[in-house]
Order: structure tokens, then C-alpha cells, then sequence
């Protein structure tokens, strides 16, 4: 069944990498529905969030063709339910819309948005949230006129990541540390050995 | 500092001086080379690359470079090369159409992990992206085709890439490597401190640790088994591993079958050599994958073409899958037990952990359809009772006369299958292939590069008439570098595989296979090779012997029947136990 996925890959800082990655899905013809690159907690390491609508599976193999990129050192995949993320949102309505309609300033306080600038023309707000909670204000304020309306890409942390400060010392180190061997399939111990 | 004598202060000042020498980056990507071990390059000048050619000048005596004739013949070379040879094929071509004319062979060294480092020339820094002359974009172009790739546009980065490069290429599960070098970076003298190889890249492990607890886990299902069954490809010889690997199934007395590249891993005649898996494999093979209890799959990926129908392929065994490329495994077959790491290491353990056993009735099985298929196919393609030549017989009569020993190089369609299923190898490294991709036009440059590959050995290509005509051209190559490869035109008119097919899944409907051909004879003599046609039985085998024994390169043209078709057969989209022998 297909699940919302995000996929968390730690990567080098490097050119051509974006569309290494890129290809990895559209080979596969899989949409990319938010891709977000930024900087991680550890120092020079870049990391990307993507979001992806597919199967467990393919979500697996995806990140193990991920990882087979040179400059990529780890690529991490989840449900929404073991994420914390959010998405940010812009919008441009008329200021004339927001001083004249009680009605307006009520829905804006009720999404949480926040004027970010105020001009004699228009006015844009800012939200953060889930793609539902940016949604929604889309909806109630096309009644009054959207002019624009603009979606970051989602952002993500993992609950249970302890962050990348220990594994990337593992990476650097020359001999590889036994945890470091954590593809995930040598780790269970069980009787059935998943990838 | 303090010196006791002038003589130490002047061989400090040299050493200082050697390990800061100025130089170009053209320099240096040759110095690089050397460095590394390069003894061969294949190349196509231009003007994109025109400072490193103009170096190349001052360095012929220690590196070879071979001028092909068209950039795709210089990167299957290269390949051929690496497949003999153990080691990188190196290959140096321009911008733009340059460049381009290699992807083919970069898609196929990429899906056959051949290791290559190719130098491509690029446009001046200043003018990239303008559309400037011979410009093209050819890191995108050969991004999904490449293990790596890089543009370099300041030299001082040359000797730490090049490194780079070579590291990746060969380390791990090797690949095709591409640095592209801008114009002036290979003009840009610099500060040159030497070169030193990579042997380490943070983001990037080639080489897991083996964990011991599937070693067990593996072994142990070896040893419980009644029918296990080892299926190698590739990883066996690119890992160096055919003794570990000879030394695992004879202690468990495991039948062994090979992909098409996997080919000579194991020699022909060994008694646990079952054969060759997949579409156009052995009988037995195929037919007792879906008997098997355990399969053990070492350095192969599953591929289509060896696995047929996947969801009824050994749904009854337990699988163990002993591969270097974590991405290779539950990609196509799910594993009871992955064994992640080189099969250097991982199959000395597991030959330690297993028992020695018999398996006298199992084996039993295969020969019982080694019979069957001999009877059936194998003995009719070797003796057929018409006059027409069937592609089998000459194969096996050059094999015969090259006492095994030949290298043998295959270009694809019907007689790659006929020489892969007919030919006795001995030794390892002697079947080179374009097997992932499927490249027709691969084995004539390809014999060129395995030759230089290894200089002592007789190389073969085998080619049809359809494959040898997208790359002839390289007869250009194999006359001015003088370059002894036997050349063995199996020429049935017709795409023949292509034909196969159509008679078989399209009613007979032959459209655009009937191919005609130029008088190969009287064209290899323009290039001033030697060569001759034969399409009697009776003049075979003089025939094949004067090409064996010729001196330098030898053409010769094998009328063979026009209309023979490969078996045994597994249709497409039929599971490997409906294989066909007719």
C-alpha cells in the first residue's frame, strides 16, 4: 500500500549531487512531492527530506540506491508518525480585504498566521504546519481575494535520531566501527532477516 | 635549520624543489597516471583536450596511448582492457561529441561494473554554459550512467580527484568513473606537492565488515540442505576470488552454475560446473533452480534475463545472497540470508562453517539433464547432418584448437549465446562480454583493449555480422597499432536474434533483420589484414587453424545456416522450469 514517506539522507556538500539523487526517482518515474535541502547539525554534512508517496518496499530499495552514491553517507526513510515536521506557508491578500473584514482577521488568528509584512497594497501572512493547516487557510481566504500563495517544502525530524555528530566520526574513521555496519537487516536477530 | 656542509643544503633545496614543482594540470593528470599504475590509454584527441594530448607528447615512453577511431571504440576498449587485465581501463576523449560518443560505453561498463577512469576535455571555465563550440553538459549526460563523475576547473584539484577517481573505480563494487576537465584548468600551471592515492573517502564504504552471525546463520542452511544450489556471477572474478570460490563449492560438493558473466570464473570441465543459467542457459540449471532447497547466490544480481519470471523463480528455496553491493540484495529476489561483503573474505568463512558432503543424487539430476540436453540440442548443433554450418561447430572447433586458452570476446545476439554455451574455458578472466546492456558493436573495440589486457594471450572476437558493422571502424585501430586479434564473423545474414524471435513470438513476420553485408575479406584487406571466407565444412577447420596461427591480426568470415535458432529457450515472461530445448 502506499504510504506518505519522508526520506532523510546526510550527504556531502557537493555540485551535481541534487540531480544524482534526483534521477533516483525519476528513473523509477516516483513524483517527488516536497524536496528540501539544508544544512544538518553536523558540520559540512548537507541533508536532504524528501517526500514520497509509495510502498514500504520501493521506499527501501530507494534509500539503498541512495546510499549507493559516492558522496552520500546515510539515507534514513519513515512514516509520518515518526516524524515531527512541518511545512511553511505564504500568502499576499489585499490589506484592504484584511482592515475591512472582521471575519478575515478571525480565520487569520485561528490558523495561526502572522503578518510578516503590512503594506498599503497588500499584506502577506505566514503560516507553519502540517499540509492541512496551510491548506485550510488557503481555503478561507480565497473568498477575499488570494493574490499569492507559496508552499516551502516540508521539513523533518526524526523522534528517534540521536542526530549525526556520532556516526559522522564513525564515517571518518578508517577502519569502520562494528555499529557502524547498521544497515538495518544485520542488525535483527531474529529468525527472518529483513532488508 | 642548520647545515653541516653545503651538499645537504643543496639536496634539500632539490627535494624542496621536487615536491613543489610547477606544473600543468596536463602534467598532472599524466603524472596521476602513472601513478597509478596506467601502462594503456585509448584515446580520441580534440580541442578540448588538446593541452593534455600536447603533454602526452613529452610522455610516450611511459604511457602507451592507443588511437581509436571513434571515442565509443575507445571506451569498450578500455573495458576490454579492465576485464583481462584486473585493473582500470583509462580513456581520454574531447568535449562535446567526444564525450556524448562514450556514454554507450560508460551505461555499459556501469551495469557490468567494469572500473574506468575516462578524462574527458570541456570548454574554458569562463565559457561554460554559453553553448560555446563543442559544449556540452557532460556531467548530467553521465550522471545515471557513472559510479562517479566530477569537473574539474582549477588544476591545483587534479592530483586529489584523479585519486579520487581511481579509488572509486576500482574499490567496492567498481564502476565507470568521469572527470571532466575544463581547458584551462589543463593549461593552469600550479604548485604540484605530489601525488597521493585515496584510500579513504568519509562518505563512501566500499567494504563492509562481515558480520559473523550470518556466516553461521548461512552456513548452517548449507549444511541442512539436500539440494543447494550456488549460482555465481561476476563478483567471483572481480573480487579475485575463483580459488575461495572453487575451494567453497568442492568442500560441500555444490553444483555451480554461472551467468553470463560469470562465465570462466569456474572452468568449463570442472566436475561441480553445471552450466549456465537463464535464457539461453543449460537445461539443468534452470529447470532445478525451482528444485533447489537452498540457492546460493554469490556476485550476481538476479537479472531478468537470468531469473525469467520472477514471482515463480525458486519460490521453494531458502536463499542466501552473498553480494558486495548492499543495493543488490532483496532487490529482485528476496534473501532468507544476506551475507553483505566481498566474497573474498565472506566465502573463505563460509567454506570453513560447512560440512564436507556427497550430494551424490542431487548431482545426479543435473547430469541426468546434461543427458537430456545433449541429446536434444547440444549433440545436433555440434554434428548437425545438413551442410550448413551451425554457429556451435565452429565454435567449439576454435575452441578446440586454442586449446581452451584463448580469450574469448562476444558481441551480442545469437552467437554471444552459441559461444558462451560452446566454449571450454580454463582460465578466469577469459570471456569478456557487453552482458547488462547488451551492446552490439562492443566486441571488436572491446578485443582491441582485452589484447592489451593481456599481451601473451590469444584473443578471439567473436561477432555477427550485424554487431561487427556498427563498429568496424576500429579495423582503422587494429592496423596502425598493430594489434593481434583474431577476428570470427559467424555471418548467418540476418539479425539473427532479433529474427529468432520474430519466427518464434511474432508469426514469422521478419521486419528489417535480413541484413546484407560489404565483401569482409576484401575489407579487412584495406586496412591490410588478412582474412579469409569459409562456408564448407570441409575447409573449416584449416580455416580457423590459419586464423589461430596467423601472425598479427587475422579476419575470418564463417557462412554459417541462416535460419538456426538458439536453444534451449526461456520465453520471456515464462518461469526458468518452462524452458524449451525446441
Amino acid at each position: 500500500m502506499k504510504t506518505e514517506y519522508t526520506i532523510t539522507v546526510y550527504t556531502e556538500n557537493q555540485v551535481g549531487l541534487l540531480n544524482r539523487i534526483a534521477i533516483i526517482f525519476s528513473r523509477r518515474k516516483i513524483n517527488i512531492e516536497s524536496l528540501n535541502v539544508s544544512p544538518s547539525e553536523a558540520e559540512s554534512i548537507h541533508r536532504f527530506t524528501i517526500v514520497i508517496s509509495e510502498t514500504e518496499e520501493v521506499v527501501r530499495k530507494l534509500c539503498r540506491q541512495i546510499e549507493r552514491q559516492v558522496e552520500v553517507l546515510k539515507a534514513y526513510y519513515n512514516t509520518n508518525d515518526e516524524i515531527i515536521w512541518q511545512e511553511m506557508a505564504l500568502y499576499k491578500i489585499s490589506t484592504d480585504a484584511v482592515a475591512e473584514k472582521l471575519k478575515v482577521e478571525r480565520l487569520l488568528r485561528e490558523c495561526g498566521a502572522r503578518a510578516v509584512v503590512i503594506r498599503k497594497d497588500y499584506t502577506i501572512f505566514e503560516t507553519t504546519g502540517h499540509r492541512e493547516e496551510t491548506d485550510k487557510l488557503v481555503e478561507v481566504l480565497a473568498p477575499f481575494g488570494l493574490i499569492e500563495f507559496v508552499r516551502s517544502a516540508r521539513v523533518a525530524i526524526i523522534k528517534a535520531s540521536n542526530g549525526f555528530h556520532e556516526k559522522l566520526k564513525e564515517f571518518e574513521a578508517y577502519e569502520p566501527a562494528e555499529e557502524l555496519i547498521e544497515n538495518e537487516f544485520l542488525n535483527q536477530n531474529d529468525q527472518v532477516f529483513t532488508m | 635549520m642548520k647545515y653541516n656542509n653545503m651538499e645537504t643544503l643543496e639536496k634539500e633545496i632539490k627535494e624542496v624543489a621536487i615536491t613543489t614543482k610547477t606544473l600543468t594540470g596536463s602534467q598532472a593528470v599524466l603524472e596521476a597516471l602513472i601513478a597509478e599504475g596506467v601502462d594503456t590509454i585509448f584515446g580520441y584527441p580534440g580541442g578540448a583536450i588538446m593541452p593534455i594530448y600536447d603533454a602526452l607528447y613529452d610522455y610516450h615512453d611511459k604511457l602507451k596511448h592507443i588511437l581509436v577511431r571513434h571515442e565509443q571504440g575507445g571506451i569498450h576498449a578500455g573495458q576490454g582492457y579492465a576485464r583481462t587485465s584486473g585493473r582500470v581501463g583509462v580513456v581520454f576523449a574531447t568535449s562535446g561529441p567526444g564525450a556524448t560518443n562514450l556514454v554507450t560505453g560508460l551505461a555499459d561498463a556501469q551495469i557490468d561494473s567494469t572500473p574506468l577512469v575516462c578524462i574527458t576535455g570541456q570548454v574554458f571555465a569562463h565559457l561554460l554554459g554559453t553553448d560555446a563550440f563543442q559544449e556540452t553538459d557532460v556531467i548530467n549526460i553521465t550522471t545515471p550512467v557513472t559510479k562517479w563523475n566530477y569537473q574539474i576547473t582549477d588544476a591545483i584539484e587534479i592530483p586529489h580527484v584523479l585519486a579520487k577517481a581511481f579509488f572509486i573505480a576500482r574499490t567496492g563494487r567498481p564502476g565507470p568513473v568521469l572527470i571532466d576537465i575544463t581547458k584551462n584548468a589543463q593549461l593552469q600551471k600550479f604548485d604540484y606537492t605530489g601525488y597521493t592515492k585515496c584510500e579513504h573517502i568519509r562518505s563512501y564504504r566500499p567494504k563492509p565488515i562481515v558480520r559473523k552471525e550470518y556466516i553461521a546463520e548461512a552456513a548452517k542452511l548449507i549444511n541442512e540442505a539436500k539440494k543447494p544450489f550456488v549460482l555465481f556471477g561476476q563478483g567471483v572474478i572481480l573480487g579475485k576470488a575463483e580459488k575461495e570460490f572453487k575451494a567453497f563449492i568442492e568442500k560441500g560438493n555444490l553444483p555451480a552454475a554461472w551467468t553470463l558473466l560469470g562465465l570462466s570464473a569456474l572452468p568449463t570441465d570442472h566436475p561441480l560446473n553445471v552450466g549456465m543459467l537463464g535464457m539461453h542457459g543449460n537445461y539443468g540449471p534452470n529447470v532445478l533452480t525451482n528444485e533447489c532447497d537452498v540457492l546460493i547466490a554469490v556476485g550476481m544480481r538476479f537479472d531478468d534475463r537470468v531469473t525469467g519470471r520472477l514471482d515463480k523463480y525458486a519460490k521453494q528455496a531458502k536463499i542466501i545472497h552473498l553480494d558486495i553491493d548492499p543495493a543488490e540484495i532483496d532487490k529482485n529476489v528476496k534473501s532468507t540470508v544476506p551475507v553483505w561483503g566481498d566474497c573474498k573474505e565472506t566465502l573463505p568463512m563460509l567454506t570453513k562453517a560447512i560440512a564436507e558432503k556427497k550430494h551424490t543424487d542431487w548431482l545426479a539430476k543435473f547430469a541426468a539433464f546434461t543427458k537430456e540436453e545433449n541429446e536434444v540440442v547440444i549433440y545436433n548443433e555440434l554434428n548437425p547432418t545438413t551442410d550448413e554450418l551451425t554457429m556451435g561447430e565452429v565454435i567449439r572447433l576454435m575452441n578446440e584448437i586454442s586449446g581452451g586458452e584463448a580469450v574469448v570476446v562476444t558481441d551480442v545476439g545469437q552467437h554471444q549465446m552459441v559461444a558462451s554455451r560452446y566454449t571450454k574455458f580454463n582460465k578466469s578472466k577469459s570471456n569478456v562480454t557487453s552482458g547488462g546492456l547488451g551492446t552490439m558493436g562492443f566486441a571488436l573495440p572491446a578485443a582491441i583493449g582485452a589484447k592489451f589486457g593481456a599481451i601473451d594471450r590469444t584473443v578471439v572476437a567473436v561477432i555477427g555480422d550485424g554487431g561487427f558493422q556498427m563498429t568496424l571502424q576500429e579495423l582503422g585501430t587494429i592496423m596502425q597499432a598493430e594489434v593481434d586479434v583474431k577476428i570470427l564473423i559467424l555471418n548467418n545474414r540476418f539479425l539473427g536474434m532479433v529474427r529468432q524471435w520474430q519466427q518464434l513470438f511474432h508469426d514469422k513476420r521478419y521486419s528489417f533483420v535480413d541484413i546484407q553485408s560489404p565483401d569482409y575479406v576484401q575489407l579487412a584487406k584495406a586496412y591490410g589484414i588478412a582474412g579469409a571466407t569459409v562456408d564448407n565444412r570441409l575447409h573449416l577447420k584449416d580455416a580457423v587453424n590459419q586464423m589461430l596461427n596467423s601472425k598479427g591480426a587475422y579476419l575470418l568470415e564463417v557462412m554459417v545456416g541462416k535460419e538456426n535458432n538458439v536453444f534451449p529457450m526461456v520465453p520471456q515472461g515464462c518461469s526458468v522450469a518452462e524452458i524449451r530445448l525446441k
